[in-house]
């Protein structure tokens, strides 16, 4: 029984990725298939995409974040860390079906359900990194504005009690990983199942903390922000001192207005599903499952050095 | 330094005795940092100086304070009959006890190589080895191919299965000991994947580290505790 239905739901998914076939019900990837055209990749001379995405490069010089995060950690983490993921992920799905897909599709596909395909982690780490490096800019850190700030102060208090949460969540992963602000508006592809639109209270800003490549995507959270807590990250600036990369990396580095653009787009996102599930209501599903999400009411008295 | 180095052999040779100390009027005990038995620079090139001082001073420091700051919470809260907090703590007693317990390991896994460091091994586990793994290059090869694929942090070990009396390779992520993936496993060597554990000299190249690591590999630790486990 649970295997028909796992099967069907793949194939389901599958099926809808491919734009000439997008015919099902699975909004949630069509949406995503809107997204594509934010992924760079290469158009070969025949018209044949290959499996070719692009190391992107931060949206600022190398040397531009010191002496926050010196040029050597951007060298490194920039020029090795990220562009291995890059190339090892091209050689990895090139020819396969993944091959021709977004980044955002390889991630969800690779994934497969907790069931991790090899291509799975390139591709979730490369996700991860362009997304760190525009997390991130000179001058950045103070407060955010607007309606991010209306809803950090909703859902965490103050902006204060948010600065704490989140420097807290990311000191006490317990190994390599990431830590995030998301929006969570998420639906869950669950089949056999109703699958309601979310509710006014469910829509909120969480963090959560994900183990090595994992993202948030995954369950189909927004991403907002990231800090990377992978010792590579910050090793050659702050050596075991995470604490203070954290400091750092909140008070003078991120991109506050990067974030505002994010939730935007995320709210609009939620906006537009909410629309068209009026149209085709009878069609979803429910979901009776968990996400396995590590929320930041989990978070453990120690920090990890 | 050679009275630092004869003290701190002393202490590693009876660690099981003196890690830990009786806090009496509360029956808690508390584990403190083993010292080295060498020096930190003694392991170069293979491994740094500095990468050992930080490596011992600093991050398997922090596990044992916050060790024993997770069970003296556990204590107060098995004293205070609240259930809810004693599971709670499990998460960071797993992780900091595990990062005491492997790192105690990791540095008696070591030797310079003018104290015998990559020294193959004789004896039993040299010719357990050649059964298992057909030499010693080819366990050698198998545990470092395992130590570059690990996703994120871990380690590599190769243990004894009591019970199966057999000689595995096997990995753990974080700091879970070789033990959470068996009951019978009782760890001979383990390498640190950590990135702390050799980024400052190899950075991104940890495939570099795995190859140069076996130049401070004391066997003959391995073979003491194989041979006193299968008996």
């Amino acid at each position: 029984m649970m295997t028909v239905a796992v099967t069907a739901t793949s194939s389901s998914l599958l099926c809808s990725l491919l734009p000439s076939q997008v015919t099902g019900p699975n909004r949630r990837m069509q949406w995503k298939l809107k997204e594509k055209r934010r992924f760079s990749r290469k158009v070969a001379v025949s018209g044949v995409i290959t499996a070719g995405f692009e190391l992107k490069p931060p949206p600022y010089p190398l040397d531009a974040l010191e002496p926050h995060m010196s040029r050597e950690t951007l060298d490194y983490h920039w020029g090795k860390h990220h562009k291995t993921y890059v190339e090892n992920l091209n050689k990895q799905i090139v020819g396969t079906d993944l091959d021709g897909l977004s980044l955002e599709e390889v991630v969800l596909l690779s994934y497969n359900k907790g069931n991790m395909l090899p291509a799975f982690n390139n591709a979730a780490q490369a996700w991860n990194h362009e997304f760190f490096w525009e997390s991130i800019k000179p001058g950045g850190g103070g407060k955010p504005a607007g309606e991010l700030l209306r809803l950090v102060v909703r859902d965490f208090g103050s902006f204060e009690d948010f600065l704490e949460k989140f420097k807290s969540a990311a000191a006490s992963q317990f190994g390599s990983g990431w830590t995030w602000l998301a929006y969570k508006a998420n639906r869950l592809d669950v089949a056999n199942a109703v699958n309601p639109l979310p509710k006014e209270e469910d829509k909120k800003l969480v963090i959560v903390k994900t183990p090595n490549a994992v993202n948030p995507l995954l369950w189909d959270y927004s991403p907002l922000l990231t800090i990377d807590t992978w010792e590579h990250a910050y090793y050659l600036d702050f050596e075991n001192r995470r604490a203070d990369y954290i400091n750092t990396y909140m008070d003078k580095l991120v991109s506050w207005e990067t974030v505002s653009t994010r939730l935007e787009s995320a709210m609009a996102r939620s906006t537009q599903r909410e629309q068209e599930g009026t149209e085709t209501e009878d069609e979803e599903n429910p979901d009776d499952e968990e996400p396995e999400v590590y929320l930041d009411s989990d978070i453990v008295v120690s920090e990890v050095d | 330094m050679a009275i630092r180095s004869l003290a701190s052999r002393k202490t590693l040779a009876s660690l099981k005795e003196t890690s830990s100390k009786f806090l009496g009027f509360r029956g808690i005990q508390t584990f403190t940092l083993p010292d080295l038995p060498y020096d930190y620079s003694a392991l170069e090139p293979a491994i740094s100086g500095e990468i050992m001082q930080i490596h011992h001073q600093k991050h398997h420091q922090a596990y044992v304070t916050n060790y024993n700051n997770a069970l003296e919470q556990l204590d107060q809260a098995v004293n205070k009959g609240d259930a809810s907090t004693v599971v709670k703590l499990q998460s960071a007693i797993k992780f900091n006890g595990g990062g005491h317990v492997n790192h105690s390991i990791f540095w008696k896994n070591l030797a310079p190589v003018n104290q015998g460091g990559g020294e193959p091994p004789k004896g039993a586990l040299g010719g357990a080895i050649d059964a298992h793994f057909g030499s010693l290059e080819g366990l050698v090869k198998k545990m470092s191919a395992e130590g570059a694929a690990l996703q994120g942090s871990g380690w590599v070990w190769l243990g004894l299965d009591k019970e199966l009396k057999k000689l595995v390779v096997d990995t753990t992520a974080n700091q879970d000991p070789l033990v959470t993936k068996g009951g019978s496993l009782v760890p001979l060597v383990g390498l640190d994947v950590w990135e702390h554990a050799y980024y400052l000299q190899y950075k991104n190249v940890r495939p570099e580290y795995l190859k140069n690591v076996w130049k401070v590999i004391n066997w003959k630790y391995a073979s003491e505790i194989y041979d006193t486990e299968s008996k």
